[in-house]
């Protein structure tokens, strides 16, 4: 129980002091989970729209891979980037094992299915006559798309938390393909896992706190912003 | 009226075909802009959790950067990995301490040269009241017996003895210490022996608080100490408990492996100041070497001088 209490007064020391390191972590784990949800966003939203409203051969099949995809552990994801970027692997010729590169495609594919497993669910529950409506008044198809994407924003919100949360929260794929280089690709989970292992649990739990602050501030916008009425 | 439904498909499926195009696109920059030839710049070691936990390799890494302006890649992965990352070519220069092991990479050809750098002790530790009574044994395959016939004996004290399970170098040397005592215990088959299936401290804090037999690198057992009181150390001091760490040269025919960075951080690891650096890395912490330099010696006459000691 003291070393909980350690933990959190170590966080807050680090913090208050401006401790150059953790800061530095902080934002390179804040910019490689951002960047991954973000390219999930711009391919899982129009995935999960097509998912939702056409119908086409081997669609339950899609689905129900979404489906699997959103409970993948990230060692799997992990070991299968790794395979395929380490040198030996067929693009080894990128360079680009334990570079934040290599974190940001595996946690792109951590979040992508929940992007567009989150997105599917979404639209698929408008009203398909809200959107044949739409067309009889004369919409263009980008009038449609936004009307779509105003419709649906509490679930694609959500679909934005779910990725993001996933690719914040994952050790084991950032920890294979990043490698957990100091001031390279060094992020919050691969940092506690390493203090943990030196027996340095005060920083890892400081660690720990500063992680769930920050996945915790980065929902409180995101929620502000669900929760937010739009004037039509 | 243009569209309905079926037009708005086909808009979604032109914006994901575009999305994925965009990252192919990228992926063709980045294939085109990173010329598949060997990266001079760039120094891949992989080596064990153990040693990188000790945090020796963040002191000597920034020196070797500085002077060779090659940045250096530290890998901490169990012994198996690392070997294996040899074996595969993805790694430049290994840093291990699995003295068996690596002899079979060098007779494969997987690496070109292993070197001796540094070296320091297993331990047995356990739970201060020795259920088994090894304390103090100077004789490790006798104390595994002792232990093994504590543990078995269905006593009401008697004491598991944790095994990392994970394929790394302390767990090659644990499973050979077995060996040589005429053992082979399995979690499948004796209730007493347990295997965590983690790195060193992981097993030491899961030793710990079950009141648990483990053997741990005398490096790790130092920085954890302070965490796992209810450990101590009993067996020590057999020279089958040394534990040696050998670089080695990935073999450059591995194709894309940088050879000249690799053997410039075997010079650099052998170079009498930075084997000083070794040997006094957190000595005044501990009282003691936590990394014995002998770069370049013989694993034999380590032994040879530990045993006069």
């Amino acid at each position: 129980m003291e070393l909980i209490w350690d933990g959190i007064r170590e966080a807050a020391r680090l913090w208050w002091a401006g401790d150059a390191q953790i800061i530095e972590i902080t934002l390179r784990t804040l910019a490689i989970s951002s960047a991954a949800t973000a390219l999930a966003l711009v391919v899982g939203i129009p995935l999960g729209a097509v998912l939702a409203l056409r119908r086409f051969w081997g669609r339950g099949l899609l689905v129900a891979s979404v489906n699997t995809g959103m409970g993948m552990p990230p060692v799997v994801i992990g070991l299968l980037v790794a395979l395929v970027l380490w040198r030996s692997g067929p693009l080894g010729g990128l360079d680009q094992i334990y570079t934040p590169t290599a974190m940001v495609i595996a946690q792109l594919l951590l979040s992508l299915p929940m992007v567009v497993g989150f997105s599917l669910a979404s639209i698929q529950s408008i009203n398909p006559r809200l959107i044949g409506q739409m067309w009889a008044m004369g919409a263009n198809r980008w009038q449609v798309l936004w009307l779509l994407i105003r419709e649906t924003r509490l679930g694609l919100l959500a679909a934005v938390m779910a990725g993001f949360g996933a690719a914040i929260s994952e050790v084991g794929a950032s920890l294979q393909v990043g490698g957990n280089l100091a001031g390279e690709t060094r992020v919050l989970t691969t940092a506690m896992v390493l203090e943990t292992g030196r027996g340095n649990f005060e920083v890892a739990i400081a660690l720990g706190v500063v992680l769930v602050v920050l996945a915790f501030a980065v929902n409180i916008i995101l929620t502000a912003v669900q929760q937010r009425r739009f004037i039509t | 009226m243009r569209g309905g439904p079926v037009r708005l498909g086909s808009l979604l499926l032109a914006v994901s075909a575009f999305a994925a195009l965009l990252a192919l696109a990228g992926l063709a920059g980045l294939l085109t802009s990173c010329a598949s030839g060997i990266n001079e710049d760039e120094l891949i070691l992989a080596t064990t959790t153990s040693l990188n936990d000790s945090g020796l390799l963040d002191d000597l890494a920034p020196i070797f950067e500085s002077e060779t302006g090659v940045s250096v890649k530290i890998i901490s992965v169990g012994t198996g990995a690392a070997l294996r990352m040899g074996a595969e070519g993805d790694a430049d220069v290994l840093l291990t301490h699995a003295p068996e092991a690596e002899r079979a990479l060098v007779e494969n050809g997987d690496v070109s040269s292993r070197t001796l750098v540094a070296y320091n002790d297993f331990v047995i530790v356990g739970p201060p009241d020795d259920p088994a009574g090894v304390a103090g044994m100077r004789d490790v395959s006798a104390a595994l017996r002792q232990i093994a016939a504590h543990g078995a004996s269905g006593a009401e004290d008697a004491a598991a003895f944790a095994s990392r399970g994970d394929d790394s170098g302390t767990h090659k040397k644990e499973i050979a210490l077995w060996t040589e005592a005429g053992l082979a215990p399995s979690f499948d088959t004796d209730d007493w022996y347990e295997e965590v299936g983690q790195g060193m401290s992981a097993t030491l804090t899961v030793a710990n608080q079950r009141g648990a037999y483990t053997l741990t690198d005398r490096g790790t057992y130092l920085a954890l100490s302070a965490d796992i009181a209810d450990l101590v150390p009993l067996v020590e001091g057999d020279a089958r408990l040394l534990n040696f760490y050998s670089v080695m040269e990935v073999d450059g025919g591995k194709g894309r492996i940088n050879s000249e960075a690799a053997a410039a951080f075997r010079e650099f690891l052998l170079r009498s100041d930075i084997q000083a650096m070794i040997g006094d890395y957190l000595r005044a912490e501990y009282g003691r070497s936590l990394f014995i330099p002998a770069g370049g010696e013989t694993e034999s006459a380590v032994a040879e001088r530990a045993r006069a000691e």
